[in-house]
């Protein structure tokens, strides 16, 4: 673009959203039997705002003490009033908690960006409202289970430990409980020990909406807790999302039980732009799916492959549109990329683009002024990246995309599917055909077209291979939640 | 004919255009009004709008004197309000342009923009359009606004368009040239970009969306998609071309919105009314509804500034 500026650069004031009509307490209990319980230990951790390192308030450390509370609180009410009721009534809760979600919505997205770091314009515009429509949605199948598995009988599978990430910790949560209890299922939800406080504020709503005590626990803590959880004996379901690691660690701790399990795991999505795509709106699709949440979204699209007679215009488009976003204060209505979660994840991320450099790729980030404290990482591409280069086989979980040329359809099918991970992909191509074609041959649980990062209530979502097993969302959703038997 | 072409083949190949998704273009126009626009960057964004109108009266029940009045509030927006600057252009029909240039005087900073070509319809043959551009220009004007012939685009016919355009252009001599395309007569985005592309390729210095006479005007995804097409076109040829929204935009709050698709789609260079303008008769008392009120701190009535 011309060097000579003929116009001031016309940079945007700050907007921050307000944070003074937030109600945060400066200690959280356990929720365990409709009732704020203190750890047994009486031990609490801290949870910090990424974006500025300050501490925001404590939270029980979950003992396997707390945890055989929470479970017989949550086995209590599977056998109590929870397992009777109809599923008309349970439906109307859910309807409850729905609304009140849209009631609360600014606070929660607030919370969610002090608590996270993601920019208040993604927590408001889409954590929130989507975790309210998954309330909604499922609310609607409370009473229609028969409808939805025609010709079986349909049963809830008792109590559910769920254990959830820290990049979308209140739409997780929403992700977990609405369908458990759409299904008759109680709950024991442990929410990540880095973003605790939105699943904590959902307890305060939930009592608030008048659901019987014991149906949702809310344990906080760290791996340990999560781990009390898994091998607790009197817990029919494991819901865990988060990374294969820990995932598979938590399948081989399953393996002599009954217990039934559903993973969502990583992923190193492909994002594929066809040399007859819509250029431009591939860019925001690479942009949307590589950044949005400051890359830590497991279905991220984190490969980049643009076939090479696009790849000049791609790149430079590309660039053009990473100058235009702004890093920094996510409470800012103007910030597009947040702060990165914790500390220790961006060691991780710092480590992997030194791996990118070592390993040849040419690497590029906009010019932009970062605020002094905190976690920040620029967005970040590397192209020139080989396909055995560490930032194209390993997940990141931030803002660094690995691109890669092709020539032919074969050449980057055979490279998309080339990974252990297979979550999400992305086609961008403005011919039907050659669309599914490729959307076919890609082994993922979620592929979109002309677009990336959707997601909606009743659209399945779940991955392939080390990505993890059983879909949340839609009926798949549902059955994850039941014992079917046809009758 | 001559070529006025630059950098650039003589004739559009339809196929160079490429492919606009609709749902990406609503997606991304959808971001740009998420934009919060407060303080300093508000008031220096009213000062920028104001200073891009095209201050505009078409009407069948145009006078001389409602002409000469435009021309007056043109250069002296609110008075009371020290320092505001002047609009870029008035624009009025070929009839008026003597009656502006009279009222402006010979070295106004603001330009007359005149439309020719069988504005609004373009229904008329080359030859009457080119007469009606020279003299248009020969009576003082500085730009030509002028319709593209649809009837013709929509039957495929591109290189009739690319050729009338080019004529237009030629007859404009030093007037700058606005290429109206009526996108809301276009169907669809991906002809939005053709026309778009046709215009670029034929001279056009503005593209400019619509004529204001019909209910689909200016919208911010028929915008963006023309924004493309002149960043393509910067991208190619390193030629910066201008950009005319019309129509329909009414609101300071969307002008600001218009702006911030400029910037994050062209650059701020773009942001300067010389490659972009807003067609108008309404917008800009509403914007200096909103200077008044950043200045004053409370909002003033409609009927203490002047409607022309």
């Amino acid at each position: 673009m011309p060097k000579k500026k003929s116009a001031p650069d016309w940079n945007y004031a700050p907007a921050p959203e307000s944070s003074s009509q937030v109600n945060l307490a400066k200690r959280y209990d356990h929720f365990i039997g409709g009732k704020w319980t203190p750890p047994s230990n009486q031990s609490y951790f801290t949870s910090t705002n990424p974006a500025t390192g300050k501490k925001i308030a404590e939270v029980a450390d979950g003992s396997p003490t707390d945890v055989e509370a929470a479970v017989k609180a949550a086995r209590a009410a599977y056998k109590g009033s929870w397992g009777k009721m109809s599923g008309r009534e349970r439906g109307k809760y859910l309807y409850r908690i729905a609304r009140l979600i849209q009631e609360r919505a600014r606070e929660f997205a607030i919370i969610e960006t002090l608590d996270g770091g993601k920019p208040i314009r993604e927590a408001r515009d889409i954590d929130i409202p989507l975790a309210a429509n998954h309330f909604f949605y499922h609310a609607g199948w409370a009473d229609k289970l028969d409808y939805a598995f025609p010709n079986q009988k349909t049963a809830p599978l008792g109590v559910a430990g769920q254990i959830i990430p820290w990049n979308f910790p209140f739409l997780m949560a929403a992700w977990k409980i609405a369908p458990a209890l759409a299904t008759g299922n109680t709950v024991v939800l442990k929410p990540a020990e880095t973003t605790p406080l939105t699943a904590l504020k959902l307890a305060e709503l939930i009592a608030d909406a008048g659901l019987p005590d014991g149906v949702v626990n809310i344990v906080t803590g760290a791996g340990e807790t999560g781990a009390a959880i898994v091998n607790h004996g009197d817990i029919d379901k494991i819901a865990f999302t988060g990374s294969t690691a820990v995932g598979k660690l938590i399948q081989k701790s399953l393996a002599h039980t009954e217990k039934r399990l559903t993973l969502e795991l990583g992923g190193k999505a492909a994002n594929i732009i066809l040399d007859d795509a819509p250029i431009d709106q591939a860019v925001e699709g690479i942009v949307n799916g590589i950044y949005f949440n400051q890359g830590h979204v497991c279905c991220a699209g984190s490969r980049l492959f643009v076939q090479e007679n696009v790849f000049d215009e791609v790149m430079w488009k590309l660039k053009r549109r990473m100058d235009s976003l702004i890093v920094g204060d996510p409470l800012d209505k103007n910030t597009d990329i947040g702060a990165i979660n914790s500390k220790a994840q961006l060691k991780t991320i710092q480590r992997y683009i030194k791996a990118g450099i070592k390993d040849g790729g040419e690497i590029y980030q906009p010019s932009c002024d970062l605020p002094a404290k905190g976690n920040w990482c620029l967005p970040t591409v590397f192209t020139n990246v080989a396909q055995s280069s560490i930032i194209a086989q390993e997940e990141i979980f931030g803002p660094v995309l690995a691109v890669q040329t092709f020539r032919t359809v074969p050449e980057v099918i055979e490279k998309a599917n080339n990974t252990p991970y297979g979550l999400s992909a992305g086609v961008w191509s403005d011919k039907g055909a050659r669309l599914f074609q490729l959307t076919k041959s890609l082994q993922a649980g979620v592929v979109w077209g002309n677009t990336f990062n959707q997601f909606d209530p009743t659209s399945p979502f779940g991955g392939f291979k080390e990505s993890g097993y059983g879909r949340e969302g839609g009926l798949h959703g549902l059955a994850a939640y039941l014992n079917l038997e046809f009758s | 004919m001559k070529s006025h072409t630059k950098n650039t083949p003589a004739r559009y190949i339809p196929s160079s255009s490429p492919p606009v998704d609709q749902v990406g273009i609503a997606e991304r126009a959808a971001r740009f009004t998420t934009r919060s626009i407060k303080d300093t960057t508000k008031r220096a964004g009213l000062n920028m709008v104001l200073n891009m109108i095209d201050l505009t009266t078409l009407e069948g029940a145009d006078t001389p004197n409602k002409v000469r009045q435009l021309c007056y509030k043109s250069c002296h927006l609110h008075d009371s309000i020290p320092g505001l600057p002047t609009t870029a252009a008035v624009c009025v029909y070929p009839t008026f342009v003597k009656i502006a240039r009279t009222a402006l005087g010979p070295h106004s900073k603001v330009n007359i923009a005149s439309v020719a070509t069988a504005f609004p319809s373009g229904h008329a043959t080359l030859k009457q359009k080119l007469e009606e551009t020279t003299q248009a220009v020969g009576d003082g004007a500085d730009e030509i606004d002028m319709v593209i012939s649809r009837g013709k685009f929509l039957s495929g016919d591109y290189n009739y368009v690319f050729d009338e355009i080019a004529a237009v252009k030629e007859a404009c001599g030093k007037a700058r040239l606005k290429v109206i395309l009526e996108t809301g007569e276009l169907g669809t985005l991906d002809n939005v970009r053709r026309a778009s592309d046709i215009a670029i390729h034929a001279g056009g210095d503005f593209i400019k969306t619509s004529t204001g006479k019909i209910a689909s005007a200016a919208t911010i995804p028929v915008t963006l998609v023309m924004l493309l097409a002149i960043r393509d076109h910067y991208f190619k040829t390193g030629e910066m071309v201008g950009m005319k929204p019309a129509g329909g935009i009414s609101k300071s709050k969307l002008a600001l919105h218009y702006l911030v698709m400029v910037k994050e789609t062209l650059g701020p260079e773009w942001l300067d009314n010389r490659w972009f303008r807003f067609g108008a008769s309404s917008l800009a008392n509403d914007v200096l509804m909103q200077v008044a009120k950043l200045e004053s701190g409370h909002y003033q009535a409609a009927q203490y500034f002047s409607k022309d």
